[in-house]
């Protein structure tokens, strides 16, 4: 173990061993070296996100035939610092009847649940803030806490828009926690453990690979779990005008925003850990464990693209569309793949690698098909239905 | 000494001080000239009427409450997968029964009609 082979670990510990030098007990100093490093790594999340406000303007400029930010810097890459300044000298304007304490708490919850994610995303074998044994319980944990501000900050503006936000919120981004909740558990199922680590160190197949059907519901109820377009009925311009920010304004939005953002980017590297291998690339990983970093802040930067074409290609849905979506299709398919994860798991457990993943997929195929059966199915019985009311309803204005 | 929830707590502090420490800079920096025209309520350019604390639909809160009674429940199942390679066929197929009472119970919830948005 050398600086050049594991530069965080070698670090801490000689940063550790500085600190006993100075007088200080073991607990004391080891605290002290996790405040330094989860400090670090905040800031440099941070700086990310600030990067990522730049990717997002630029990006919805090609989607939308513009050019984007280019006049502030190179590419307008010094854009997001000039944005930052001006939120910051901004007035702090609370509304008159607003409920202070929880007004002004939500947007620290809504970035800092963000944050939180960061302590347990492995960014290499080697980088990583922690290792739960739990990791994937508290992913959904954190990810609760953020839908918690949303609700904070509807509540807390007494304004009506905001209210009527938080009530969607209540009814839809914690609907979607369900089957992302059940999606979850079968990446557990396939690695035996919930560590992020271990799931990545397992994938010699990708776990897209053995359950795309998986990989699909998750995309799906994580970006109505950010309440990102289609899904963000929460805050639709539209109807509700911002919905639960609409009374935030200067650096308290930019809290909600840079939440938004950063909470995008989180799920891309999520969805790159439970389903794309994480930080390994087909060895390219041994090299050095920054350039695991970097695969893994790559194919993250994939998914937050994935998410944003998404988010602005395809129209909002109405709110009973996108709980029946959820309800009834979603939720019963998260619990059937479940069920047929599990059993092939344990059928094909000891078989060749090969028959297994082919196994796997198959069978997310053939559940994925069945299930669109029965759609067909059922929306073509409802049709008919409909159809045999109007033509009675025809025949009695006939008369 | 390797403790891991040492580390979340210091993390949760870190990730709590970011944000307060931009809100109170913008505190520190920005104007202050509050008047009651500024700080009243948003309404598009009309003056609310009432209170803004309304009663709203309760099929809202009717959602909040199945989904409650899912996300327990879910939770049951994450140290029966994990374990699963180990687990006897018996509680395998005892895992597949408590999913099989679940969906039961999202089939009684549809039933009643209570997932319709009316």
């Amino acid at each position: 173990m050398n600086f050049w082979t594991d530069p965080v670990n070698v670090a801490a510990e000689w940063l550790k061993d500085v600190f006993i030098g100075w007088g200080m007990t073991d607990p004391y100093a080891t605290a002290l070296v996790y405040l330094l490093g989860a400090f670090l790594l905040v800031a440099l999340v941070m700086l990310l996100d600030v990067f990522l406000v730049w990717v997002e303007r630029k990006v919805v400029a090609r989607f939308q035939d513009r050019i984007g930010p280019n006049r502030v810097g190179p590419f307008g890459l010094i854009q997001p610092f000039a944005d930052i300044i001006k939120l910051i000298i901004k007035e702090d304007i609370t509304p008159a009847g607003a409920d202070k304490v929880v007004y002004n708490l939500a947007p620290v919850l809504s970035l800092a649940s963000v944050l939180l994610l960061w302590a347990i995303l492995p960014l290499s074998a080697l980088v990583y803030g922690v290792d739960l044994n739990v990791a994937v319980l508290y992913l959904v944990a954190a990810g609760a806490l953020g839908t918690l501000a949303v609700i904070m900050a509807g509540w807390s503006s007494n304004n009506k828009y905001a209210l009527l936000g938080a009530f969607r919120t209540v009814a839809q981004m914690i609907s979607f926690e369900i089957p992302m909740v059940v999606v979850l558990l079968i990446p557990t199922i396939l690695t035996g453990s919930m560590s992020l680590k271990t799931i990545v160190e397992r994938q010699d197949i990708w776990y897209v690979v053995l359950t795309p059907l998986g990989f699909v519901i998750f995309l799906i109820s994580a970006i109505a779990e950010l309440g990102r377009a289609p899904f963000d009925l929460n805050e639709a311009e539209s109807e509700i005008v911002a919905g639960f920010h609409i009374e935030y304004s200067g650096m308290k939005f930019g809290l909600f925003y840079a939440g938004e953002l950063l909470h995008a980017f989180t799920f891309g590297g999520f969805m790159a850990v439970l389903f794309f291998g994480g930080y390994r690339f087909f060895g390219l990983e041994q090299i050095h464990p920054l350039v695991a970093v970097l695969i893994l802040m790559v194919k993250a930067l994939l998914g937050y693209w994935v998410i944003m074409w998404i988010k602005y290609t395809v129209p909002r849905i109405r709110i009973d569309h996108m709980l029946a979506l959820n309800w009834k299709f979603l939720t019963p398919l998260a619990f059937a793949l479940l069920v047929v994860t599990a059993v092939m798991h344990r059928l094909l457990g000891g078989t060749q690698p090969w028959v297994y993943a082919l196994g796997l997929f198959l069978s997310n195929v053939v559940l994925l098909l069945a299930a669109l059966e029965i759609l067909r199915a059922s929306a073509r019985r409802q049709r008919r239905q409909e159809e045999a009311v109007l033509s009675a309803v025809a025949e009695t204005a006939g008369h | 000494m390797h403790n891991e929830w040492l580390y979340i707590g210091v993390f949760l502090i870190v990730a709590g001080f970011i944000p307060v420490a931009a809100l109170v800079l913008a505190w520190v920096l920005g104007p202050k000239k509050p008047n009651p025209i500024k700080q009243s309520t948003y309404e598009c350019g009309i003056e609310t009427v009432g209170e803004s604390w309304v009663q709203f639909k309760a099929q809202y809160y009717v959602f909040a409450l199945v989904f409650l009674i899912f996300d327990v429940e879910t939770v049951f199942l994450f140290p029966w997968a994990v374990t699963l390679d180990k687990l006897p066929l018996f509680v395998v197929t005892e895992g597949i029964v408590f999913i099989g009472i679940l969906v039961a119970g999202l089939l009684y919830v549809w039933r009643k009609g209570l997932l319709e948005w009316v």
